[in-house]
């Protein structure tokens, strides 16, 4: 056993007050988790503590909740943990060194109805419904189920693996400056019937993610999804899968996020480093193969970062020849080359090496996955086999 | 100072030899006043960012693939100056350290240029300066070697997130304080923390040519605390997150509709200052938001 202090950030929208924090002492043993640690508070101390939970094993994902600002599930992690944490953050910041409070907030992103209880409505579940979280399968239903070859489901169980807690949501910083942003739930979502072989809708859900300026190419890869999740969903992942498939399906979005893709990939391969204003030239306006092609967008957005190249320019921060699209130097002959070579291969196979489904050791699930990779998108062979 | 001499293998990146070239200035001057030899990888080519993985992670794994083995040809550990390509490399190496029939197959398009990359060869890594300093030059020697403490200068850490998200990648299971090591830098370095909400969080900078708004408001916001909590100055190990913190700052002080102007220092620069190298030695001159406050609180504090 050992003694905890939680601090926790409370709301009573009954009592007509603003958020305050309230600290308590908690008795238990380090293994035991946070969610413990606050049902302890709520029984000895306070009985109006709110706080969403049921199943205490991470598998009904009720109890989402930011816990020294990292956000996650109360009952995964272990009070003992949350304390060395604490602890580290508190040296880092120069204020001390053990002893310090726990803290625990409700999930961010979204509004709080009661103390550690959010409103999962408004935001997750809004989202989740905008993504159609069903599957829309080819014509008739057969008479009996689906039949499907069990390896190419594999890639998509990662994200089947989703509780909806709503961690990710709480902790994606692509939301915290734009509300609308899909988010990373609703997206990793998408990708589990994107990445169906019985959806009929997949090049339809690509051009809807894709063309809603707050879709996919609003995430701004911060990776926080990854770290929030429980379940190892791991929602960027699946966000950059759907950039592949949308790329693939070529896919021109509002936001040029393809044509940036595109763009940076071209000035490696013509280079083999990155010359920064070829880079802003070609996402705007593709001319690397072929003449220059502006869309309206691309001028207007060229006029916007006109200052932002001009004022490194007067500090003689950037040199003119940098700041002019290919006058950048690149790598020498014989490294293009090398990269050049590098780049026809790549073209060739482009092959996916799927950690989820290989593993950290590199032992094949089945000798048969590999084929699953590259399985069949067309709804008829694959309900044929 | 101590007697193993480091030498490693460096890989400056991209961007710190096109729009933020005072960081590549300033990590050579840096270098030389800590003894730590480098050995640019002047052939190796861009890390991708994360975006040509995007586009296809084989080109990535390859071109990474490709970069590991120019640097273990020279029997060194690899350093990089960039959050986003440590990131970017830790991706593609976790990738190819995963399985060797697929790092077979990588080699093989390699072996035409006389390269492969091994696993593990001579306990290879690929450490950002941020990472070695902590890790390999040690705190204690660092603080040795500073003859100008930063007294009084009132630093916020910012670190980008490809160097500290996600943790299995970047090797936390062995190292766990390597989210808090700005922090353990700026206080061996005599300066004071500055604790603020953005300095794990994302400047924007991945999507400014796709979502500009969002973008900016993310440097604006983050900048804007910092400057609440009472900093003097930012220190980024991240090149790309110095781009949208200090050369987009004027844009993104409209976009949150309020007056910013922090210094945004890169972190060689800072360590630099403590060591007694002058701001226009470490190119301090060349930044867009007016690093004259940073100069001033040291010269104040200057004994």
């Amino acid at each position: 056993m050992a003694e905890y202090t939680i601090k926790v950030r409370r709301f009573q929208p009954e009592s007509g007050e603003g958020p305050y924090w309230e600290e308590f002492n908690v008795d238990l043993d380090p293994s035991l988790s946070v969610l413990d640690g606050l049902l302890q508070a709520k029984d000895r101390d306070d009985g109006s503590l709110a706080v969403r939970c049921s199943c205490r094993a991470a598998i009904c994902g009720s109890c989402g909740m930011k816990i020294n600002g990292q956000s996650g599930l109360g009952c995964k992690t272990q009070i003992g943990e949350a304390q060395e944490l604490a602890d580290k953050q508190a040296s880092a910041a120069g204020t001390g060194s053990d002893g310090n409070s726990i803290v625990i907030e409700p999930m961010g992103n979204m509004p709080v109805i009661k103390d550690l209880i959010t409103d999962m409505e408004s935001t997750h579940w809004t989202k989740i419904r905008r993504v159609t979280p069903w599957l829309l399968p080819h014509g008739e239903a057969p008479e009996r189920e689906y039949v499907v070859e069990p390896e190419s489901m594999i890639d998509i169980t990662q994200s089947m693996a989703c509780i909806q807690c709503g961690a990710c949501v709480s902790s994606c910083l692509s939301m915290e400056a734009d509300p609308d942003f899909i988010g990373p739930a609703a997206l990793a979502k998408a990708y589990r019937f994107v990445g169906d072989p019985r959806d009929a809708e997949t090049s339809e859900r690509l051009h809807d993610l894709a063309e809603d300026p707050h879709g996919i190419y609003d995430c701004t890869h911060c990776f926080s999804c990854i770290d929030a999740c429980p379940k190892g969903v791991a929602p960027m992942d699946q966000i950059m899968r759907l950039r592949r498939k949308a790329g693939e399906e070529g896919i021109e979005d509002p936001n040029a996020g393809h044509a940036h893709e595109v763009a940076f990939v071209k000035v490696i391969e013509k280079k083999g480093l990155l010359d920064e204003a070829l880079l802003v030239q070609e996402s705007y306006a593709p001319g690397i193969k072929g003449k220059l092609k502006p869309s309206k967008r691309g001028l207007t957005e060229t006029i916007k970062s006109l200052p932002t190249i001009l004022r490194p320019l007067r500090k003689r921060k950037v040199k003119l020849r940098q700041a002019i699209p290919g006058l950048h130097h690149g790598l020498p002959k014989d490294s293009m080359n090398d990269v050049k070579s590098i780049y026809t291969h790549a073209e060739e196979h482009n092959e996916e090496f799927n950690l989820y489904i290989k593993g950290e050791e590199g032992e094949l699930i089945d000798e048969n996955v590999e084929k699953g990779i590259e399985r069949s998108t067309d709804p008829d062979t694959a309900e044929a086999k | 100072m101590m007697a193993d001499q480091i030498k490693v293998a460096y890989w400056p990146g991209c961007v710190s030899r096109g729009f933020t070239p005072e960081l590549h200035g300033s990590m050579a001057l840096v270098a030389q006043k800590l003894g730590i030899e480098l050995v640019e990888l002047d052939r190796a080519n861009c890390c991708g960012a994360g975006v040509i993985a995007e586009h296809n992670q084989e080109l990535a794994d390859t071109l990474n693939a490709r970069t590991f083995a120019l640097a273990q040809q020279t029997g060194l550990s690899m350093m990089n100056i960039c959050s986003t390509c440590q990131g970017a490399q830790s991706e593609c190496q976790q990738r190819l350290d995963a399985d060797s029939a697929y790092r077979a197959h990588i080699n093989e398009v390699l072996s035409g240029q006389g390269l492969s990359y091994e696993k593990g060869k001579d306990g290879f890594t690929n450490k950002n300066f941020l990472w070695l300093l902590v890790e390999d030059y040690g705190l204690d020697r660092l603080r040795e070697q500073v003859v100008r403490p930063l007294n009084g200068l009132r630093v916020g850490p910012f670190y980008g997130c490809y160097i500290v998200r996600p943790k299995e990648r970047l090797g936390y299971a062995d190292h766990p304080d390597r989210d808090i090591y700005l922090e353990k830098v700026i206080e061996a370095l005599g300066g004071e923390v500055v604790e603020y909400d953005g300095s794990r969080k994302c400047c924007g900078f991945p999507v400014v040519t796709m979502n500009r708004d969002t973008s900016l408001r993310q440097a604006g916001t983050h900048v804007g605390d910092a400057i609440d909590a009472g900093a003097d100055c930012l220190v980024t190990p991240c090149p790309l997150c110095h781009l949208n913190l200090d050369m987009q700052q004027p844009e993104a002080a409209k976009i949150v509709n309020r007056d910013l102007g922090l210094s945004v220092l890169h972190l060689p620069q800072l360590v630099g200052l403590a060591l007694g190298a002058e701001p226009k030695e470490l190119g301090m001159d060349r930044h867009v938001a007016s690093t004259r406050w940073v100069q001033d609180r040291l010269a104040g504090a200057a004994v």
